[in-house]
C-alpha cells in the first residue's frame, strides 16, 4: 500500500468515524487540519478523489478552498 | 543519607480522624482513634521489642515480645494488638515485662542458628536487634531441632530461604496474602514446630505460585528470606529514593547501595503510588543496568552494511551535526525528525521535542505513546478536556465496583494490581471486559461478578450496548448531567445508544457476548455505588481506539462517576513515562501541556523564551514518517529510547522506512533491533545513572535520582544537549532542574512544579497550578476542566482487518508480568527463568482442528507476514482467538501485525490481527533473513583494534 492509499484510507475512518457530528464534513475537514503534516494534506487535496467517501470528498474540497 | 532502614511503626496506620490522648510510659501522646499501643508508642518515639509486627501488615499478635502493662488492666496484653483508649496509662519496660520478653527470647534463640558473624543478614536483623533490646544474655533451653538443620532453597534467581533461620512469625505468609494478594506461602504444621512453605512443603519456591514481588523477603526480619545481592556483597551502607523506570505505577524505592554499587531495591513506604510495595520488575530485574550488552562508546558507519566504529563523543557529534545539516541543506528541513521515549525523563523529552522544533526548525516528533496510549489523549480531551486519567491510586479504596476493560493490571501494572484485589476482597464487585480469561476474572479469593470475553475489534459495540442499558432502563444520574455536562450532546447520545440497533440483544453477534451478561453487567455499573473504570490497552490499540474512549467517558459522565474518590476513568500507563511524554509536547500538533501548535498565542510564548520562530504546522507521526521515509522525502531521525523495529506495527514497513533514510541515530542502552539501521549509535545512561522525573499514571511527578555515575559518561540529557550545540543551539543547562524549571515556565499545568520542591514533597500530581498550588490528586472535581463534560457519539465501525477463509483466527497481543515492552531490559536479567520465549495461545478447538499439540513449532500468518513459535493449548482464549506477547525479538509479533490504526492518531490496531495458525518445524522465511541481517548489522571495530 503506498502513502497515498494511506491517506485515502485514513480520511474515509475519519469521516466514518465523525458521521455523527452536526456537520461532518466541516468535523472531517478539521480534524485533518489539526491532525495532518502539510505533506499528508497537500497530497489528499492534489488526489482526483478515487476512493474517497462523499464525506471525506466534501471535507477535502473545503481544505482546498481554506489553503 | 547513611543507611538507616526505614522506620517500622509496627502496625498500620489508622485513618480515623478522631483522636485519642493516652500516657505512655509517664509522656502523654496523641495518637488518630483505632492506633494500636505499639504504633502511638512508635510515633512517640518508643521502640517496643516486637517481631511478628511490621507496619505493612495487620496486627497478629503471636510472638508475644512487645507485651505491656496498662493501668487498671489485669495481665500484659500484645501492645500490637490493644487498642488506644482515651486516659490510657501504659508501661512498656518493667522488671516483670523484662523477664517475660527474656524468655520469649530465649525460646526463639534456642532455635536458631548462632551464626550472626558470618549471617547475611548482620546488623540488618529484627531478631538480633531485639535479643539485644530485650537484654538476652543467655540461653538456658538445648538447641531445638524445629528449624535447625533444614536446607536452603536457593531456587528464586532473586532471594534464597534458609528455613533454619525461620521463627515463624508468619510475616512473610501475610505479605503474601495482605500486601500481594498471591497466596503463594502456607504455614505447615503447628506450634513452634510449624513451617513456612511456598505451596505443597514439595513445592520450591520457583516451582510455586510465587510472582517473586519480594514482598514476603522484605517482611522478613530474619534472614530466613533475604535477597541473593545482600549475600553476594553486603548489607547496604545508604539509601537513595529514586522511582522505577519501568511501568505507569510509578512505584518508588529506596536504592540501597554500597558505594556505587547498587545492592537492593527497597520500595518506599512513604510513595504514594506504591505504599511500600513492588513487583519483580521494579524490586529485581535491575541487572540490565550492568549488562555486558550495554554500549558505552558512540559509534558511527557511512553505511548500515558496514561494521560499526567506535569513536570518541566528539566525533560522534560532529558527525551527526554535519549529516543532519546536510540532510536538510539537500532535501529541506522536513526530511528530518525525531522521536521522543516514555521510558526516559520528563526533562530529557522536554529537551527532544525541542531539539526537533527549535533545531531541525519542524514539527516532527513523536513518542512511543502514539502506538499506546494516542487515542487516550484524544478521547478523555476532547470529552473532559485533559488528557489524563481522573484519579490518584488510593481512590480505588472508595470504589464500589470496578470495571476492568482492556487491562491485565495482575500482570502490567502489578502493584495496582495489588490494591485493586486488596479491594474487591473487601467486598467491592468486579466488571471484566476482556477476550481473555485474565487473573482478575478468577483467582484466590477474587472472582469477576461479570466476564464479558468480547470478540477483540468490537470494543464500541459493547461498550454502546451498555451505555443503551443505562439510558432505557432509567440509570442514567440525571442531575449530574444537568449540571455537568452539555445537555443537548447528552440527549443527542442517549437518542443514538437508545435506538434498537444498539440494544445487547442486537449486539450480541457482533460482540460474542451474551445480552443476559452486558445487562448485569451494565445495572451493576450504574447502580452499585461508586463505579470506577480501568482501561488499558486493550482499548486504545485498536481501530476505533479514540471512540472506545471517549464511549468509556460518556458511561462515566451517564452514570455520574466522575469527580469524587472511588469512581473515574483511569488510563493504566504501560510505560513508565508515558503520561509524561504526552505531557512534554512530544506529539508533533501540540506543544507541551496539550496545546495545539496553530496556537499563535502559546507558539508566541514559546518563540519569545527559546529565541526561535517555530513551524505552525503539525508534524509528521511516526507511521506518517515512515511513509514518507519510503516516498523518499524523510530522510534523518533521531530516536532517543526506542526500539521502533521491534515494537511497532508491520515490521516490513519499519525496516523498510529506516532503510531509506539516510541518517539514522540511535541513542540507547543497547544495540537494539532498530540499530541494525542506523549510521550513528549514542550510547544512554539508566535511570540508575541520572537526575530527573517521571509521571506516572496518576498524573504524579516524582524524582530520579542518580545513584551511580553514567557508565556512558554522560547522562541522557547532557546527550541531547550536545547534539543541540554541535548544531549550533546555545544550550547551557548544568542540571535537569533547569529543564523542570523551563517547562514550569511555559506550561501552565506544571506552573508549581520544580525539583526543589519534589526534593521536599516527594510528588505532586499535575495540574499544580494558582487553582491548585499542592496538586489536584482527583480531577474534574467541581466541573470538566473543558466546562461542560461533552458526550461524544461513538458508532461501531467494524474494523477493516477482516477474517476469512485463508485467515481466520484473530490474533491479540499483550505482556506478562516477568517481561516489559520489547524486553531490552528484562531479557538481560534472571528474568528470563520466567518466560524465555513468547508462545502462542490458541483454544482447544482451533488446536485439534490444526493438530497443534503445547509446545508443537507453528507458523503464524497474516497478510502483513508470517513468524513461528512454540503453542500453548489452553482456554483462556476463546474459539477463535490467539494470543502472543512481543517480548523478543527472535519472535518479532510484529512481523505479522498490520497496518491498520485508529482512526484519529493512527495508533497501531495491534489487537486485532486476521491470522492462520499451521504446524511448521522452522523459522519463517523473514525470521531467516533478519537474523543474517541483525548479526551482520551488529558487528563492532573496537577503537584499539581500529588504531
Ligand atoms: S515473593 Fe511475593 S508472591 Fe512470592 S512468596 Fe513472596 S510475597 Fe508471595
Ligand atoms: S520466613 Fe521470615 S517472615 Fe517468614 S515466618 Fe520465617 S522468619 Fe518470619
Ligand atoms: S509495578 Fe511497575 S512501577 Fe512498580 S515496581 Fe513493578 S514495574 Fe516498577
Ligand atoms: S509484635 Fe506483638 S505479638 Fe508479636
Amino acid at each position: 500500500m503506498n502513502s497515498l492509499d494511506t491517506l485515502i484510507r485514513m480520511a474515509n475512518q475519519i469521516a466514518t468515524n465523525l458521521a455523527h457530528e452536526p456537520d461532518p464534513a466541516a468535523a472531517t475537514a478539521e480534524h485533518i487540519h489539526l491532525f495532518w503534516d502539510p505533506r499528508m494534506k497537500q497530497m489528499i487535496r492534489a488526489h482526483d478523489g478515487t476512493g474517497l467517501c462523499p464525506v471525506a470528498q466534501a471535507a477535502i474540497a473545503r481544505l482546498a478552498m481554506a489553503a | 543519607m547513611t543507611y538507616q532502614p526505614q522506620a517500622d511503626f509496627g502496625t498500620p496506620a489508622s485513618r480515623a480522624d478522631e483522636t485519642v490522648t493516652l500516657t505512655i510510659d509517664g509522656r502523654a501522646v496523641t495518637v488518630p482513634a483505632g492506633s494500636s499501643v505499639m504504633r502511638a508508642a512508635a510515633e512517640q518515639g518508643t521502640a517496643i521489642p516486637k517481631l511478628c509486627a511490621t507496619d505493612m501488615l495487620e496486627s497478629f499478635g503471636s510472638c508475644r515480645l512487645c507485651l505491656v502493662e496498662i493501668e487498671g488492666r489485669k495481665g500484659t496484653p500484645a501492645s500490637c494488638t490493644t487498642p488506644v483508649e482515651p486516659g490510657m496509662v501504659v508501661h512498656t519496660q518493667t522488671p516483670r515485662l523484662q523477664q517475660l520478653r527474656k524468655g520469649v527470647m530465649e525460646l526463639y534463640i534456642s532455635d536458631h542458628p548462632l551464626d550472626c558473624l558470618t549471617c547475611a543478614a548482620n546488623g540488618d536483623c529484627e531478631l538480633q536487634d531485639q535479643a539485644g533490646a530485650v537484654g538476652l544474655r543467655e540461653v538456658r533451653y538445648p538447641a531445638g531441632d524445629n528449624h535447625l538443620g533444614q536446607c536452603k532453597d536457593i531456587s528464586n534467581p532473586y532471594f534464597d530461604f534458609d528455613p533454619s533461620k525461620c521463627i515463624t512469625c508468619s510475616r512473610c505468609v501475610r505479605a503474601c496474602d495482605e500486601v500481594q494478594g498471591t497466596l503463594a506461602l502456607t504455614v505447615q504444621g503447628r506450634g513452634f514446630g510449624s513451617k513456612i512453605s511456598a505451596g505443597l512443603a514439595s513445592d520450591d519456591f520457583l516451582g510455586s505460585e510465587c510472582v517473586s514481588c519480594g514482598a514476603c523477603v522484605q517482611a522478613c526480619p530474619t534472614a530466613t528470606l533475604v535477597e541473593k545481592k545482600v549475600v553476594e556483597i553486603g548489607t547496604p551502607e545508604r539509601a537513595v529514593v529514586t522511582t522505577c523506570a519501568y511501568c505507569g505505577v510509578g512505584c518508588t524505592f529506596r536504592a540501597e547501595m554500597r558505594g556505587e554499587q547498587l545492592v537492593r531495591m527497597v520500595p518506599w513506604k512513604e510513595g504514594k503510588a506504591n505504599r511500600g510495595h513492588s513487583c519483580v520488575k521494579g524490586r529485581f530485574a535491575w541487572g540490565y543496568a550492568q549488562h555486558q550488552d550495554r554500549i558505552l562508546k558512540p559509534m558511527i558507519r557511512a553505511s548500515i552494511d558496514q561494521p560499526w566504529r567506535e569513536v570518541e563523543w566528539d566525533e560522534a557529534m560532529a558527525y551527526a551535526a554535519s549529516e543532519l545539516k546536510r540532510i536538510s541543506a539537500t532535501y529541506g528541513k522536513h526530511a528530518l525528525g525525531g522521536i521522543t521515549s516514555s521510558r526516559c525523563t520528563n526533562e530529557e523529552t522536554f529537551l527532544v521535542q525541542k531539539l526537533v522544533r527549535a533545531g531541525f526548525g519542524n514539527n516532527n516528533v513523536d513518542t512511543c505513546a502514539r502506538v499506546c496510549h494516542s487515542p487516550t489523549g484524544y478521547g478523555l480531551k476532547t470529552t473532559f478536556g485533559t488528557s489524563a486519567g481522573t484519579q490518584d491510586f488510593d481512590s480505588v479504596e472508595d470504589s464500589d465496583v470496578i470495571l476492568v476493560i482492556g487491562a491485565n493490571p495482575t500482570d502490567a501494572h502489578p502493584v495496582f494490581g495489588s490494591r485493586m484485589k486488596q479491594r474487591l476482597r473487601q467486598g467491592a464487585r468486579l466488571i471484566v471486559i476482556d477476550p481473555r480469561r485474565t487473573d482478575m476474572v478468577r483467582s484466590p479469593h477474587i472472582a469477576a461478578d461479570y466476564h464479558l470475553p468480547v470478540r477483540p475489534g468490537t470494543n464500541v459495540a459493547i461498550l454502546t450496548a451498555l451505555a443503551h442499558v443505562i439510558v432505557t432502563e432509567g440509570l442514567a444520574d440525571d442531575e449530574f448531567i444537568r449540571e455537568r455536562c452539555d445537555e443537548d450532546e447528552y440527549r443527542h447520545w442517549a437518542d443514538f445508544v437508545a435506538l434498537d440497533r444498539n440494544s445487547p440483544e442486537t449486539l450480541e453477534p457482533v460482540t460474542g457476548v451474551a445480552a443476559d451478561l452486558v445487562r448485569g453487567a451494565a445495572r451493576l455499573y450504574a447502580t452499585g455505588g461508586n463505579g470506577a473504570i480501568y482501561y488499558g490497552l486493550g482499548v486504545t490499540e485498536h481501530s476505533q481506539g479514540s471512540s472506545t474512549v471517549m464511549a468509556i467517558a460518556n458511561l462515566a459522565m451517564a452514570t455520574g462517576n466522575i469527580g469524587r474518590r472511588g469512581v473515574g476513568v483511569n488510563p493504566l500507563r504501560g510505560q513508565n513515562n508515558v503520561q509524561g511524554a504526552c505531557d512534554m509536547g512530544s506529539f508533533p500538533h501540540e506543544l507541551s501541556g496539550y496545546r495545539h501548535i496553530s496556537d499563535k498565542a502559546v507558539r508566541d510564548l514559546f518563540e519569545r523564551d527559546w529565541g526561535v520562530s517555530l513551524d505552525p504546522e503539525p508534524g509528521l507521526r511516526i507511521p506518517n514518517m515512515l511513509d514518507a521515509a519510503t516516498d523518499g522525502v524523510f530522510k534523518a531521525i533521531y530516536i532517543q529510547g526506542e526500539d521502533i523495529l521491534q515494537s511497532d506495527p508491520n515490521t516490513a514497513h519499519v525496516a523498510a522506512g529506516l532503510a531509506a533514510m539516510e541518517c539514522v541515530i540511535v541513542h540507547d542502552l543497547f544495540l537494539n533491533e532498530t540499530a541494525n539501521y542506523a549510521h550513528i549509535f549514542l550510547p544512554g545512561s539508566t535511570f540508575l545513572e541520572k537526575d530527573g522525573t517521571f509521571t506516572n499514571a496518576e498524573r504524579r511527578i516524582q524524582l530520579v535520582r542518580k545513584v551511580m555515575s553514567p557508565l556512558n559518561g554522560h547522562e541522557d540529557w547532557q546527550v541531547t544537549q550536545m547534539l543541540a550545540r554541535a548544531l549550533g543551539l546555545d544550550w547551557a543547562y548544568t542540571h535537569p532542574s533547569e529543564i523542570m524549571d523551563e517547562i514550569a515556565r511555559l506550561t501552565p499545568s506544571f506552573k508549581g512544579v520544580s525539583h526543589q520542591r519534589l526534593d521536599a514533597e516527594a510528588s505532586l500530581q499535575w495540574p499544580v497550578d494558582d487553582k491548585h498550588p499542592d496538586g489536584s490528586p482527583i480531577m474534574h472535581v467541581d466541573g470538566f476542566v473543558r466546562g461542560k463534560g461533552k458526550f461524544v457519539v461513538t458508532d461501531y465501525v467494524p474494523t477493516d482487518e477482516k477474517t476469512g477463509p485463508r485467515f481466520p483466527l484473530l490474533l491479540t497481543t499483550g505482556r506478562i508480568l516477568s517481561q516489559y515492552n520489547v524486553g531490552a531490559q528484562t531479557r538481560r536479567t534472571a528474568n528470563e527463568v520466567w518466560h524465555d520465549e513468547d508462545v502462542l495461545e490458541i483454544h482447544p478447538v482451533d488446536a485439534e482442528d490444526r493438530g497443534v499439540r503445547t509446545g508443537n513449532w507453528v507458523k503464524l500468518a497474516s497478510r502483513a507476514g508470517a513468524t513461528t513459535l512454540r503453542a500453548l493449548v489452553t482456554d483462556r482464549v476463546a474459539p477463535g482467538v490467539v494470543y502472543t506477547t512481543f517480548h523478543h525479538p527472535e519472535t518479532q509479533a510484529n512481523v505479522v501485525t498490520t497496518d491498520y490504526s485508529d482512526w484519529a492518531t493512527n495508533c497501531p490496531e495491534y489487537k486485532v490481527t486476521a491470522v492462520q495458525v499451521a504446524p511448521s518445524n522452522g523459522p519463517s522465511d523473514w525470521q531467516q533473513d533478519y537474523q543474517a541481517q541483525s548479526t551482520r548489522s551488529r558487528r563492532i571495530v573496537q577503537r584499539d583494534a581500529a588504531e
